[in-house]
């Protein structure tokens, strides 16, 4: 999400999983969509099959995503910016860009600001002391109207800066790095070095094997790098297509169940913006082009006052800035490592957990559990028990030391409650409720609802601290203590308050407090005619329901933004409004109006030379190969995992970044991390097909199709080791230790790198101490560890370092 | 001859796969398997609780005698542009999921230090956890920081979860918690 906003202004898959079958070619990195994504890898399969697209893969481990690739790469773990870097290096010194596309819709032109400097592994800007970079340095030069200067010529610019940064990722430095061997290396960027034709197109599909890492940020940077150099961004079948891994995520991150966000990814204020005036320099971007059309920018003020009117009503006026003061300003990073660091810290007094359970997931299960039991009190709401709501009893633990008070309150299935679910690819589906609620579940929202509710009413008899916001949210449902979820999808959507009026689009949306939206990104979904997300024109009739004939089915649920099915879409047709690829069209001109999908664009500008550029939602008006919007580097640069086999090839005296979130030292604790000499193997994590993370341990077939805990052990250590398949083994770090079945596999085989041959252990991640199977006590995030990104705060799950015994 | 499922029950128990590959014709027995296990049923449009993918499911429901809904059937959505009619391993087996005896059929409540749940009725859970949220809200809220900023949070209590919850749901789970001034709010988008 960090790093696509940062490079295009929106973070969410650009394309729709049935939109792969245009591919010519696609980059599968940190991903296993055959294995994690099984029906949207049928995508793949279709553009492989039907088109004679090649799929090049690239992982640790050989899984069934490679068996039907064209090239299986294997790379090590966490090495992808060095293999997207070799690829961006030969694409630049060979000129293979699309050089239209580069010069019209990206910031290759634009001229950096005097200071900008790498230098040993480390940015201009670096504050020793706080740990962080100055990323406001990071910027262009500009002039007297604050517009940016452009000079594709100048040392300075972008694309001159560019190709110096990455010349050093030639094909030698890449495969000392990744381990790749050279040749196959050169193989792959021939390939991909075809795509900057404008009659080729190439998608890159990833999931968490690229975000889990402490360069996570920058690993999905580099690929976003690499397709707009390409001009792959806004095409059919191209794009950065992100897999989201849990049915709604990407709902829930658009409706910011997260603590940096407001709904529609308006940024949660800081401390210090005393008024909406002052959250909005500092939020909202500003415009860098004569020619930027800088959408979000220029409408960030409608959408925050909407969003205060949905959730303030009348105590939301123009004399009290919106109730602007209601609105929490968090003094740090609240993400998910920092609530068991503030716990650890002794500062965290409850924690509430609805179908997410923190002893598996981790990071450093064993200091999260110690989190846990510092907790004065903690609620689960939840169908099953789950490995927090036993955390108390989980093995290793004496109950009678454990002072927490736990609550397990039985929550509702997806299937008992009606509402949408937003996909990958941004399709809001709506699901019936088909069965009643089992027993005495409750559903989330009710149980949510009733919670606030009678905390407010405490409010009202007793006082307490600041009540106001607690007094004053609105709760406009038939029943506040059971809303129904069409009545919050109608507030999602927004109304006209004058009238009363739902609204069709956020165009309509005002910043005078006359209109009120919960999320303005989902306004048009639930307009006056009825809910869009209900509908169901598939590919029943495609002559009908698909008439572009391009798979965009817009009758079909509903997208956001706007109904559009691909991001950034202008991009798909040159300056001029002609499709780069007529037999792909995304959009065109024609006839004075945009024909085929949702234009990415003012709907009734036209195109040209003097036109709008492209990428709206950026103050540049193009796409950023250069970005201060990311809080490690404005280009991406390859660095070891904290804990790593090698030092950096590039600079050993950098090896890891500068700017990973230290949890433990920052906070005075004890280090947990090992060394080489001590653990000396690479450990990577991943799911399996027939498991979804720890709910699955429930269901019969699913743990009768995989019932045990075990680890992969390539062949080459195996031997070295004398363990076989079905040995009990035990994988330890410096953290903990799983006593699980050894599956001895060539799958992983070792690698070279920077001379010497380095072995990746694979680790399923599925088991724990609850579940159908009892006895299976292993955590498998017992060994990963407690450490966070500098941009996101992602844990470092995919690349660790672990030793193994057979027992 | 390719005969797509939506075409196969359209054209109905007629002899399509007659002279297939096992040599003798299932098109009666596979037609009245079909209408047994969803003769009479409800159909309800539903999505895969899973991945990301989001594929349409259909579920076939019944009234059973004693008056409770019987989920009998859970399969993919012939006319989905996202899956057509496939499911995964999991998503086939969603029914289990929806359907177990594994469920936990009461509010539960571990007192501190105790070695095991005590079973409590929901009125006792949400009062004491609502007491518990305004204690905690009440000694952790910060009105102003150490600068004198206006930060109004809540700094002691963390909410987080809602990757399986409908957008609605986790709409409403971020404007209560905002409203109570949370900071820590997280869900399955990072980990």
């Amino acid at each position: 999400m960090v790093s696509l906003a940062a490079t295009f202004g929106r973070g969410a898959m650009t394309n729709h999983w049935r939109d792969i079958r245009h591919a010519d070619l696609i980059l599968v990195n940190g991903a296993n969509p055959a294995e994690a994504h099984p029906v949207g890898f049928r995508w793949l399969m279709r553009a492989k099959l039907d088109r004679g697209a090649k799929i090049i893969h690239a992982d640790p481990r050989f899984t069934r995503t490679s068996a039907v690739a064209d090239t299986y790469v294997r790379i090590r773990t966490g090495t992808d910016v060095a293999y997207f870097g070799g690829l961006i290096n030969h694409v630049l010194s060979n000129r293979l860009y699309h050089d239209d596309y580069v010069r019209w819709a990206t910031n290759a032109g634009f001229v950096v600001k005097e200071g900008y400097a790498f230098q040993d592994g480390m940015f201009n800007g670096f504050d020793r002391e706080q740990g962080v970079y100055n990323t406001k340095l990071w910027a262009y030069e500009t002039d007297q109207d604050g517009h940016a200067r452009i000079d594709p010529d100048h040392p300075r610019s972008v694309l001159n800066l560019m190709a110096a940064h990455y010349r050093r990722y030639d094909a030698d430095t890449v495969s000392r790095i990744t381990g790749i061997p050279r040749e196959q290396f050169m193989q792959v960027a021939g390939l991909v070095g075809e795509m900057g034709r404008p009659d080729k197109v190439m998608t890159i599909v990833y999931a968490v094997g690229l975000t889990h890492h402490t360069t996570g940020v920058q690993l999905i940077r580099s690929g976003a790098i690499l397709q707009l150099l390409l001009g792959n961004m806004g095409r059919p079948g191209g794009g950065m297509n992100a897999e989201r891994g849990h049915a709604n995520i990407q709902g829930n991150t658009d409706h910011a169940i997260s603590w940096d966000i407001l709904p529609g990814y308006l940024r949660i204020p800081a401390p210090g913006q005393k008024d909406i005036k002052a959250y909005l320099d500092e939020s909202a971007s500003i415009k860098q082009h004569p020619r930027a059309v800088n959408f979000f920018g220029e409408n960030y003020r409608r959408y925050l006052v909407s969003l205060l009117k949905s959730w303030y009503g009348d105590a939301a006026t123009k004399d009290n800035e919106f109730a602007f003061d209601y609105l929490p300003k968090p003094a740090a990073n609240a993400s998910w490592i920092s609530i068991f660091d503030q716990a650890l810290r002794g500062k965290m007094q409850g924690v509430m957990l609805s179908g997410m359970t923190a002893t598996s997931i981790g990071p450093d299960s064993n200091q999260v559990l110690q989190a846990l039991s510092n907790l004065k009190w903690l609620c689960v709401m939840d169908p099953f028990n789950t490995t927090s709501s036993e955390f108390w009893r989980a093995p290793g633990m004496d109950p009678a030391k454990v002072q927490t008070e736990v609550f397990m309150l039985p929550a509702t299935h997806w299937i008992e409650k009606d509402g949408s679910f937003t996909n990958s690819g941004r399709w809001a589906q709506w699901k019936e409720q088909v069965l009643p609620p089992e027993g005495e579940a409750r559903h989330d929202h009710w149980i949510l609802a009733e919670l606030f509710l009678r905390v407010r009413e405490l409010y009202q008899t007793q006082g307490g601290r600041f009540p106001d916001p607690v007094l004053k949210l609105t709760m406009p449902y038939r029943n506040p203590r059971k809303p129904e979820l069409d009545e919050i999808a109608q507030e999602i959507n927004g109304r006209d308050l004058r009238t009363g009026k739902r609204l069709a689009t956020f165009v309509d949306l005002n910043d005078d407090g006359t209109t009120a939206a919960g999320d303005w990104i989902y306004t048009g979904h639930y307009p006056e005619e009825g809910n869009l997300t209900k509908r169901r024109d598939g590919v029943q009739d495609p002559g009908r329901n698909d008439p572009s004939g391009m798979g965009f089915y817009p009758n079909w649920a509903w997208s956001w933004p706007a109904n559009r099915r691909i991001l950034y879409n202008r991009a798909s047709a040159d300056e001029n409004g002609r499709p780069w690829d007529p037999e792909r069209p995304g959009i065109a001109w024609a006839g004075g109006k945009w024909v085929g999908d949702v234009p990415d664009y003012p709907p009734t500008t036209g195109p040209g030379p003097d036109a709008p550029l492209p990428f709206i939602m950026t103050g540049e008006g193009v796409g950023r190969l250069f970005s201060n919007a990311v809080a490690d580097g404005p280009f991406p640069e390859h660095y070891e995992p904290i804990e790593s086999p090698i030092a950096n090839p590039l600079h050993p005296q950098q090896s890891a970044t500068p700017v990973a979130f230290m949890y433990d030292e920052r906070a005075g604790r004890a280090s947990r991390f090992g060394t080489p000499a001590d653990y000396p193997y690479v450990a990577t994590s991943y799911r399996l097909t027939e498991h979804e993370h720890y709910v699955t341990q429930n269901v019969e077939h699913l743990v009768q199709l995989q019932p045990e805990a075990f680890v992969e052990v390539p062949a080459g250590l195996a031997r070295e080791k004398g363990i076989e398949t079905g040995d009990l083994v035990r994988v330890s770090s410096r953290r903990g230790k799983l006593e699980v079945r050894a599956v001895v596999t060539k799958r992983l085989g070792p690698l070279q790198v920077d001379g010497r041959q380095v072995y990746q252990i694979g680790i399923p991640i599925h088991w724990g101490f609850v579940g159908i199977n009892t006895g299976q006590h292993w955590l498998a995030n017992a060994l990963t560890p407690f450490v966070g990104d500098a941009s996101a705060r992602t844990p470092e799950y995919k690349a660790f370092l672990v030793d193994i015994e057979k027992i | 001859m390719e005969v797509s499922r939506r075409r196969f029950l359209s054209i109905g128990p007629v002899g399509v796969l007659g002279g297939s590959a096992l040599g003798f014709d299932l098109t009666e027995s596979i037609n009245v398997k079909q209408r047994l296990r969803i003769e009479g049923a409800t159909l309800a449009h539903s999505l895969c609780p899973y991945c990301a993918v989001g594929c349409s499911i259909i579920a076939y429901t019944r009234k059973a005698a004693n008056g409770r809904t019987e989920l009998l059937q859970i399969e993919g959505d012939p006319d989905s542009p996202v899956n057509e009619g496939t499911l995964c391993p999991k998503g086939a087996t969603s029914l289990q999921l929806a359907v177990s005896r594994r469920r936990v059929p009461q509010p539960l409540y571990r007192a501190p230090g105790a070695a095991g749940w005590t079973k409590v009725s929901w009125e006792f859970m949400l009062d004491r956890l609502a007491r518990n949220i305004k204690a905690s809200r009440d000694a952790t809220f910060v009105t102003q920081d150490a600068e004198g900023n206006v930060v109004n949070r809540c700094e002691g209590i963390a909410f987080a979860g809602g990757a399986a919850f409908s957008s609605e749901e986790g709409y409403l789970a971020t404007k209560l918690m905002r409203g109570l001034g949370l900071v820590h709010l997280e869900q399955q988008a990072r980990v």
